[in-house]
């Protein structure tokens, strides 16, 4: 009765949907408050009844109600609690409900939030985000029905991919499509310009804050996806430029490009139709992002193989593409710039050239991706494009987006004059060229390394010359040190906001440099008793045990870490052997430090236990990439505080 | 200030067009089978091949971390040797996709082992004469008879 009540309440949720974008539209076009209303109490009903489906699927789970397929796919009896809850999510049907539960969220808190404040906009705004629900749930409907009945009922389900027992499995898939719908808020306001020619710049810093949020939430699901692929996977690594993986990075970049030429819209009022391009272009690409991962025309972890979902998200995102590029082509007379580039120097220029790089690593990582397809699509040949190809593009291109991130926020809008590049860049550029040379000198890297790393210096200083200024402007006023720093922040905390987040990805940037330049591994086989060296820690082979969890068995290595010092780490790397998996999966043990992380992974054991090949990694400034998720919260947080500015 | 512009724009669209196209044609490795590779072998340039691990082909010494099995599909067999363990869900029998080049001596020197996923997870069948009962098992037991 449950799964039927379920299957109900979607297709109202569909019906309600459908209704409400066209009701809204017809309220917005013959200015009929009543009809907006009755669209907004939909918007209501879309949300309790997705609240009611996603609760009922909970509940098949914790139940084990194998009568429905999905659960039988997805959990077995032996399944802990917590799995079964982070199960509903699992795989493709799931997925879908959770990603139309959370744009329901955002639908009503839009409703909550813009009923009055914008309202020429709010009803399109609505139709917008009713028809993106009403496809998701289209798709529930259709080709992933999340509560369809099996026959014959299983006594017991196949259970979870062991893989994806792990608690990164609450967060990463939540951050991650909190992201991914939240984008269509600034999409949503941006149809909404375009429909009623309402371009000015009203549309876009009212979205401002939609976009920092969604664009936080697909960063830290991005950092918490390299976390789980860290500490699960056991391949020491974090990033692999695995096509999901890019999926959900490309519209990390255009997002991260359209917080900037953001600015330049509103201090100056150029790039309107770049901005509209950037918003159509980001929300396009979470759509492109859920057909790779969700169609199975690529293999991944992620990808859950399905036949026609592939054409739905083929075709929707296509009706987007054409709506979004007739609607500019409608407006386009309107969408000229008012301001003028000045000068090349000058603080427009720099975020245009952000802007550019990003698109430019947008492109070159979409590229990357589509490009096995094609070439076997068009020309039959399989070809893979791995990691060296994105590094050795990209790299060139994310050096130089560091190098920008300290150049924009201190150069001067219009026309930078010699005096103001001095007075904001002599001490930064002079304090790089000397990091620069230290480091090459102290052989610590290559040259490129000793770059990369002089590029973060030179930002950070950047920051540090205007933090030091403006404390000492307020200090002028009589405000003592701290005091004075601290209204800094929160007074102009949009500002200092984005310098705090820039920090963040200075964190991210140097562990990754960090990790790629100074990690060390090996792989050896160990008697018990016998150790292993690497990288100044000695690895010794205590033994091995067996032991039965709830839904799998064990096999665990003993190993203590001893580096010359103190009492040793003890470190039990095991593999886990599920009844439902045929061969055994690797559980990594680690030791996380601030430097170093030990990280050991059980490769092969002899059956009587007294020998061991394991995998030794020391992976050095990986935790400066997790640091650098709590650093981005701080200023992303410090970015949508109100502005306080006024008050001053 | 709008051919400024487009000359800016084209400069950087060529540079990123080369260097693009010169990373695509430096590191993109082809897929080839076990029949394909052996009908035309270059040694030392880079390939990914997959095949199906040829039963009774594994070795692994543990002393040395050395690995070796045969890839193939079907028609052709290709032997593969590889430094470590192998993968998790690598396994004789099993599709595998491994990366690396053609030697001279001829073997595939492998790189990088893929295991393929068998995409649905599926419960192992009942065993109907209990031949294959579940591998778990039976190294829990010899680990159990071990001398600890």
């Amino acid at each position: 009765m449950i799964p039927e009540i379920g299957t109900g309440a979607l297709l109202v949720a569909l019906t309600l949907a459908l209704y409400g974008a066209v009701v809204a539209a017809i309220g917005a076009r013959q200015r009929r408050p009543a009809l907006v209303e009755s669209a907004q109490h939909a918007a209501l009903g879309v949300f309790v009844l997705l609240t009611g489906a996603l609760l009922l699927l909970i509940y098949a789970f914790l139940t084990f109600d194998f009568s429905v397929r999905y659960v039988a796919n997805n959990t077995n009896l032996g399944t802990p609690f917590y799995y079964r809850i982070t199960a509903v999510w699992g795989a493709l049907e799931g997925s879908i409900v959770l990603w139309a539960w959370m744009l329901g969220l955002y639908t009503l808190l839009v409703v909550l939030r813009h009923r009055t404040s914008a309202r020429e906009l709010y009803p399109w705004v609505l139709t917008v985000m009713l028809s993106v629900a009403a496809f998701f749930l289209l798709v529930m409907t259709l080709p992933a029905p999340v509560f369809a009945r099996i026959t014959p009922i299983p006594a017991d389900g196949r259970g979870l991919n062991p893989l994806l027992e792990d608690s990164g499995m609450i967060t990463h898939p939540v951050a991650l499509y909190l992201g991914f719908t939240g984008f269509t808020v600034p999409f949503a306001f941006a149809v909404a310009a375009l429909v009623t020619g309402r371009i000015s710049d009203f549309w876009i810093t009212t979205t401002r804050r939609w976009t920092i949020v969604a664009w936080y939430f697909l960063s830290l699901g991005l950092l918490i996806g390299g976390w789980w692929s860290y500490h699960v996977l056991g391949w020491g690594g974090y990033w692999a430029w695995d096509p999901v993986e890019n999926a959900a990075f490309m519209p990390w970049l255009t997002a991260t490009a359209l917080l900037h030429s953001v600015m330049v819209q509103e201090r100056r009022r150029m790039l309107r139709l770049w901005n509209l391009a950037l918003v159509v272009l980001t929300f396009s690409l979470t759509l492109f992002g859920t057909f790779l991962t969700r169609s199975g025309v690529i293999a991944s972890v992620h990808a859950f193989t399905q036949g026609a979902i592939g054409v739905f998200f083929l075709s929707f995102l296509a009706l987007v593409v054409l709506i979004a590029l007739g609607l500019i082509a409608w407006r386009w007379d309107t969408l000229g710039a008012q301001g003028e580039l000045d000068s090349v120097i000058s603080r427009e220029s720099a975020f245009l050239l952000n802007n550019v790089m990003l698109v430019a690593a947008t492109f070159t990582v979409f590229f990357g991706t589509v490009f096995p397809l094609l070439a076997e699509a068009v020309r039959g040949e399989k070809i893979s494009v791995g990691a060296p190809f994105f590094n050795q593009v990209n790299v060139p291109l994310f050096l130089s987006l560091i190098f920008l991130m300290g150049v924009g926020p201190l150069i001067a809008w219009r026309r930078a004059s010699p005096d103001n590049l001095k007075r904001n860049f002599l001490w930064p550029v002079v304090i790089g060229l000397v990091s620069a040379t230290v480091l090459r000198l102290a052989g610590i890297g290559s040259t490129l390394v000793a770059i990369s790393l002089a590029l973060t210096v030179f930002v950070a200083a950047t920051i540090a010359v205007d933090v030091v200024r403006a404390t000492r402007a307020r200090r002028a006023m009589g405000e003592r040190v701290l005091p004075a720093l601290g209204g800094l922040l929160l007074r102009h905390n949009r500002r200092y906001g984005g310098f705090v987040v820039h920090l963040a990805v200075l964190v991210v940037a140097v562990g990754v440099i960090g990790s790629q330049t100074w990690s060390v591994h090996t792989e050896t086989t160990l008697k018990r008793g016998e150790q292993a060296e690497l990288g100044g820690y000695q690895i010794r082979f205590d033994g091995l045990r067996e032991s039965q969890e709830s839904n799998h068995g064990k096999v665990t290595g003993t190993f203590t870490v001893v580096n010359g010092k103190a009492a040793g780490t003890v470190l039990e790397p095991a593999k886990k052997f599920y009844p439902q998996e045929q061969s055994p999966i690797a559980y990594v043990d680690y030791r996380l430090g601030f430097i170093d992380d030990i990280y050991l992974v059980l490769g092969d054991f002899a059956r009587d236990g007294t020998s061991v090949t394991v995998k030794i990694q020391v992976n050095r400034m990986v935790s400066w990439i997790w640091l650098g998720g709590v650093v981005l919260t701080l200023g992303t947080v410090l970015s949508v505080l109100p502005e306080r500015r006024k008050a001053a | 200030m709008k051919p400024k512009f487009i000359i800016g724009g084209a400069v950087i669209a060529l540079a990123l067009g080369y260097m693009i196209w010169a990373g695509i044609t430096q590191s993109a490795v082809y897929f080839v089978t076990p029949s394909e590779l052996s009908a035309a072998p270059v040694s030392g340039k880079a390939y990914r091949l997959g095949g199906l691990v040829v039963p009774g082909t594994l070795k692994w010494e543990p002393k040395t971390i050395d690995l070796a099995f045969s890839l193939s599909d079907g028609k052709s067999t290709i032997p593969v040797r590889h430094k470590g363990t192998a993968p998790d869900l690598f396994g004789e029998g099993r599709g595998a996709v491994v990366e690396g080049q053609w030697t001279r001596e001829g073997y595939f020197k492998a790189t990088l082992i893929l295991a393929k996923h068998s995409e649905e997870y599926q419960a192992p069948h009942p065993t109907k004469d209990g031949k294959d009962a579940p591998p778990p098992k039976r190294i829990l037991e010899t680990l159990e008879k071990s001398p600890r």
